[in-house]
């Protein structure tokens, strides 16, 4: 049933949500500013889960819910108050629910163990309340809103004629009808069951001067013949059991004759009401062109499931191929318009004319889009902070310190790959926060810092990026260590002049995480330099500022869009290239920058007491030879992905923009040094330089096309 | 003419449930997210019965049905709570606050149609 698959993953979007809302409420109960409504809130998710679930036939997922129900239940009913334990066990079982739920979206649900620890734990913690009624798992089975058949005991019955006859004395209170039952229902409920005859009692009726309005005084006597049991007749009263006065009673086959009610009036119904038809599945789906559809937030639901969804929600599900087929081709329009802008700027019209008014205003429109169908993508941060905060408790836990996880700025919103792409960088990040970061809690309480370290994530827009940085209240980089490390392990010359950020920032070299520096928890074998070229494969940068004593801040600066991409639009060798502004440093006039000749070939330049090689763009993409003469170029100053520093030469630079990113791996394949391509205002194409692929031609290139090896650099 | 249900569940898996299950059943379907959006529908709604799960944000489904109960008008509306466990105390609990039957979540279909059915006029 493609409906019931829809509401399936429907349940796991929803999931989601509902762990978000559970996260924040133990935030709030940790922070001792819950109320009784937060409690309540907190209850209402873990029930939700266990309900979606349990329609599911999720037993896992249902019976661990229904523990950590019960104690949460036990809290909101106040027989157990919340200790600082029973928080770290419901962080811990909130953690839980994450995982069954995921492993249930997965179809890795495995049976529900019967000595689960934490399970235990949640006992421990309730009342007592809630122990009595273990779920059986019969209640969660056969489940089946999309069922097609008609229930067992709708079917006739096959075999023998065994009707009984059954007397049912029936007087109504008023509650029956104060609660919208009705006794006629009822009755009618029964004549559905079989051969119903009907007297009513009127003995009981008074006189009209003394009748109250809304007290019954009719009862009912009804004889009825039936295939069915006592029970299914009983079950007609399901509802009304206490606001009436019932009696049944079974006449034995063949006693035909009835009590003698001959003192009663006769009110024979010949000809009772029909039942609604029997609903079957052939039966049309109502699409319903009622005026109440019309109406805001009223759906009369159409044969797909889709239709519901949006008909009842602000939000809608939408294929991501989708999203992205609408980003590119509003890129393309983009270019289009710019195209086309240039093309009227250069039809030189008179100043004023409309045509100008109207290219402007289509400007703003097409930037408005742009923006609005990148929006469409982004996500609020906030469930992958709320990830992290497991993993703050995890590593907390596993390095015996005391951690304090705190978000800031979780609703600004970022692309959903980048957000997706951060998860892994971003607990890497958080391990040795806690790890290096956070001192001993010893240490910190000499220090005279509180025992419990804090770990920040915040999330910020700033000027057109949005910046993420991890902060830890910790001891800070111990420079004297990191540089000492970095001289040993070869990576920096043993006299390196380095200012301390640049110390800081040794961390993200290759090589330098090792197992000296990073212990078996936070290690799982990458280093800081994975973390960087995580970042740098989204188009961000990374960097560390640190400050000895009061800890030490991991700044991420990502694009809002993996679609477009900042960057420098030069010239080299007279084509015209964009260089990633994310890895570019500086620009210097080669003039100025001191080229010198070091060894046979290789030219360098000195750049902050550090010889940096020197390339050139236009030869390092096929375009000319090394020039002999820098003279009159601009050297970009990138840094690659390794922190190595290189510097560029081209001819010119024209100006920094945005442009959109049209790859060329699916046509081209991978080509070393290029990126991607984009297309400029003026309809020409630009390719998009790789920085971090940038390689001067080997000397057997160059050889091959019959060039001298001279200004031919290898730094290999 | 079609039976008009009026489902309210704080549960977003839970409502496109319902309203799954009482379409194909051939009923007409408005759905709310709390007690309080259920009163707000009524008027517009209109419907032959309410279903309604207990414990919800805003206004809870007992809280709501003593919102109905209130109006004379929508006495006699048949309200049907949607709740986990069918234990006497919950059943009693349900028809003080004037609930007119319940539905034993997880429900199917046939549990939801014949539970409409005992408490529809038509």
């Amino acid at each position: 049933m493609s409906g019931s698959a829809d509401l399936r993953e429907g349940f796991f979007q929803e999931c989601e949500d509902l762990l978000e809302a559970l996260a924040d409420g133990l935030n709030a109960m940790d922070d001792g500013t819950a109320d009784a409504e937060v409690v309540n809130a907190v209850f209402r998710t873990v029930h939700s889960i266990k309900g979606g679930a349990g329609a599911f036939g999720l037993e896992t997922l249902v019976s661990f819910a229904h523990a950590f129900e019960n104690v949460l239940d036990d809290v909101r009913a106040g027989t157990v108050s919340v200790s600082p334990e029973m928080l770290a066990v419901f962080y811990k079982s909130s953690d839980r629910l994450a995982d069954l739920v995921e492993a249930a979206n997965s179809g890795e649900e495995n049976a529900p163990s019967q000595d689960d620890a934490l399970i235990e734990e949640l006992r421990q913690l309730g009342g007592g309340t809630g122990e009595d009624e273990e779920v059986s798992p019969d209640d969660f089975e056969a489940i089946g809103f999309a069922l097609e058949l008609p229930e067992v005991n709708d079917l006739p019955e096959l075999e023998g004629d065994g009707k009984s006859e059954f007397e049912i004395r029936f007087t109504p209170k008023k509650e029956l009808y104060a609660n919208g039952n009705d006794a006629a229902l009822l009755i009618r409920a029964l004549k559905d069951l079989g051969e119903l005859e009907i007297t009513a009692d009127l003995s009981e009726v008074p006189v009209l001067s003394e009748m109250e309005w809304d007290e019954p005084s009719v009862s009912w006597h009804l004889r009825l013949i039936t295939d069915e049991n006592q029970s299914d007749i009983r079950e007609v009263f399901e509802f009304v059991e206490d606001q009436c006065a019932l009696e049944i009673i079974r006449i034995d086959e063949g006693a035909d004759s009835l009590p003698d009610i001959s003192d009663f009036m006769q009110v024979q119904e010949d000809n009772p009401p029909v039942f609604l038809p029997p609903i079957s599945p052939e039966s049309p789906t109502v699409i319903s062109a009622d005026t109440r559809a019309d109406i805001e937030g009223i759906s009369i639901f159409g044969k797909k499931a889709e239709k519901k969804v949006t008909a009842t929600k602000t939000t809608i599900r939408v294929d991501l191929e989708r999203v992205d087929r609408l980003i590119n081709i509003v890129g393309e329009m983009v270019i289009s318009e710019a195209m086309l802008t240039q093309s009227v700027s250069e039809m030189s019209l008179q100043s004023g004319n409309q045509v100008e008014a109207a290219m402007a205003q289509l400007k703003q429109l097409s930037s408005e889009l742009q923006e609005s169908v990148m929006a469409i993508r982004a996500q609020p941060v906030k469930p992958l902070f709320q990830r992290m905060s497991r993993i703050v408790r995890e590593a907390a836990q596993e390095t015996g310190k005391a951690a304090k996880f705190e978000t800031i700025g979780d609703t600004v919103e970022v692309d959903k790959t980048v957000i997706e792409r951060l998860a892994d960088p971003l607990t890497h990040m958080i391990r040795n926060a806690v790890d290096h970061g956070l001192e001993e809690t010893e240490f910190r309480i000499a220090a005279g810092k509180p025992a419990q370290g804090t770990v920040t994530l915040s999330a910020a827009h700033r000027s057109g990026r949005v910046v993420i940085e991890l902060s830890d209240d910790g001891a800070g980089v111990n420079r004297d260590k990191v540089r000492s490390l970095a001289i040993k392990k070869g990576l920096i010359p043993d006299d390196a002049d380095l200012a301390d950020t640049e110390i800081d920032n040794l961390l993200f070299l290759p090589g330098f995480s090792t197992n000296d520096v990073v212990s078996n928890m936070s290690g799982r074998g990458v280093g800081m330099d994975v973390v960087k070229s995580e970042i740098r494969a989204l188009g961000g940068r990374v960097v560390i500022h640190s400050s000895p004593g009061s800890g030490t801040t991991v700044s991420i600066s990502l694009p809002l869009t993996l679609a477009v991409l900042e960057g420098m639009v030069v010239q080299a060798a007279g084509e015209t290239v964009v260089v990633p502004t994310s890895a570019l440093r500086e620009t210097v006039r080669a003039d100025e920058a001191g080229v010198q000749v070091l060894g046979s070939d290789d030219l360098v330049m000195s750049s902050h007491g550090e010889l940096v090689p020197v390339l050139d763009l236009g030869a390092c993409l096929g375009y000319r030879e090394m020039p002999q003469d820098f003279s009159g170029l601009t050297l970009l100053l990138i840094e690659n992905e390794n922190g190595r520093r290189t510097a560029v030469a081209v001819d010119q630079v024209f100006d920094q923009r945005e442009v959109v990113i049209k790859g060329l791996e699916t046509n081209y394949g991978f080509i070393p040094g290029i990126a991607a391509a984009t297309i400029l205002g003026d309809g020409r194409i630009a390719l998009i330089v790789d920085t971090d692929q940038l390689h001067p031609v080997t000397s057997l290139h160059h050889h091959e096309v019959g060039a001298s090896s001279k200004g031919v650099l290898n730094n290999g | 003419m079609t039976i008009s249900v009026l489902a309210i569940d704080d549960s977003r898996t839970m409502r496109g449930m319902l309203a799954q299950a009482l379409e194909n059943a051939g009923f007409e379907v408005a759905l709310a997210e709390d007690g309080q959006q259920g009163l707000d529908k009524l008027e517009d709604s209109q419907p032959d019965v309410v279903i309604t799960d207990i414990n919800m944000p805003r206004l809870d489904g007992f809280g709501f049905i003593k919102g109905v109960r209130g109006q004379s008008r929508l006495r006699g509306l048949p309200i049907l709570i949607l709740t986990t466990e069918s234990s006497p105390a919950l059943k009693a609990r349900a028809r003080d606050a004037g609930a007119t039957g319940w539905i034993v979540k997880p429900f199917d279909e046939g549990k939801l149609v014949s539970a409409i059915h005992k408490v529809v006029v038509r």
